[in-house]
């Protein structure tokens, strides 16, 4: 299948498993730092299984995942641009019996004058701190990029818009 | 007037030809902006604003 917008799967068990950490005042962990997560770029792919595209099944950042290449060219540096966050998760109560933790970094993801000839369609957001782990897969239609900037605004931080969003039932 | 850079350096934006475009849709708002000198694309920058993103749904289950 084509590349496809999706929370890697990795990502849901290791949350039990504390590997990530976008606050600084986790309790859990002896330091009290915010991993650093890091936002990379995929070429476009018409790939056809689970094994061939930027989906669920990513596990971690690599130049290459799922046979499909990170992008490369003039400026952009392996393994994109560090994530701006500033500001903590936060959760709301829905329902009685429900609610949704969310996430969304403080500032615009931005490649500065870069050059990005092969077109591509996929950001992959991941944990630098935690070995590379896969967080999600966002996807927008193919572009390329000429000796300009390539710019991904961020959703509002709110329950219903925020980039990473938790919610039971 | 102002200052474009391009694959032929740093460039006066009244050299060269300027065309944008977007894309609006449910699950990205997008525009670009592309210049050209003599017919070839020397610059071209992209904005996307996510509309939707991945959304995880937990349930739990009931116990008895």
């Amino acid at each position: 299948m084509a590349n496809t917008q999706s929370m890697c799967s990795s990502f849901l068990s290791q949350l039990m498993s504390a590997t990530h950490n976008f606050s600084s005042a986790n309790v859990a962990r002896s330091a009290t730092t915010a991993d650093t997560f890091k936002a990379a770029l995929y070429v476009t792919t018409s790939g056809t299984t689970t094994t061939t595209c930027m989906c669920a099944s990513v596990t971690a950042y690599a130049t290459t995942v799922n046979g499909v290449n990170e992008v490369s060219g003039t400026n952009y540096n392996a393994g994109g641009v560090v994530v701006t966050n500033a500001t903590n998760p936060t959760s709301v109560n829905t329902s009685l019996t429900a609610g949704v933790g969310y996430w969304t970094p403080s500032a615009s993801i931005v490649y500065t004058n870069v050059t990005l000839s092969t077109s591509f369609d996929t950001m992959l957001m991941y944990n630098s701190s935690q070995s590379n782990a896969a967080v999600a897969v966002f996807t927008f239609g193919a572009q390329t990029v000429t000796a300009g900037t390539f710019t991904l605004t961020m959703p509002s931080n709110a329950s219903t818009t925020a980039l990473v969003r938790l919610q039971t039932t | 007037m102002a200052i474009i850079t391009t694959t032929k350096g740093d460039m006066d934006d009244s050299l060269l030809e300027y065309k944008t475009g977007n894309i609006d849709n449910e699950d990205e708002h997008t525009t670009w902006d592309e210049y050209y000198l003599d017919g070839e694309l020397v610059h071209r920058s992209v904005h996307v604003t996510l509309k939707k993103t991945p959304f995880t749904d937990f349930t739990t289950a009931l116990m008895g």
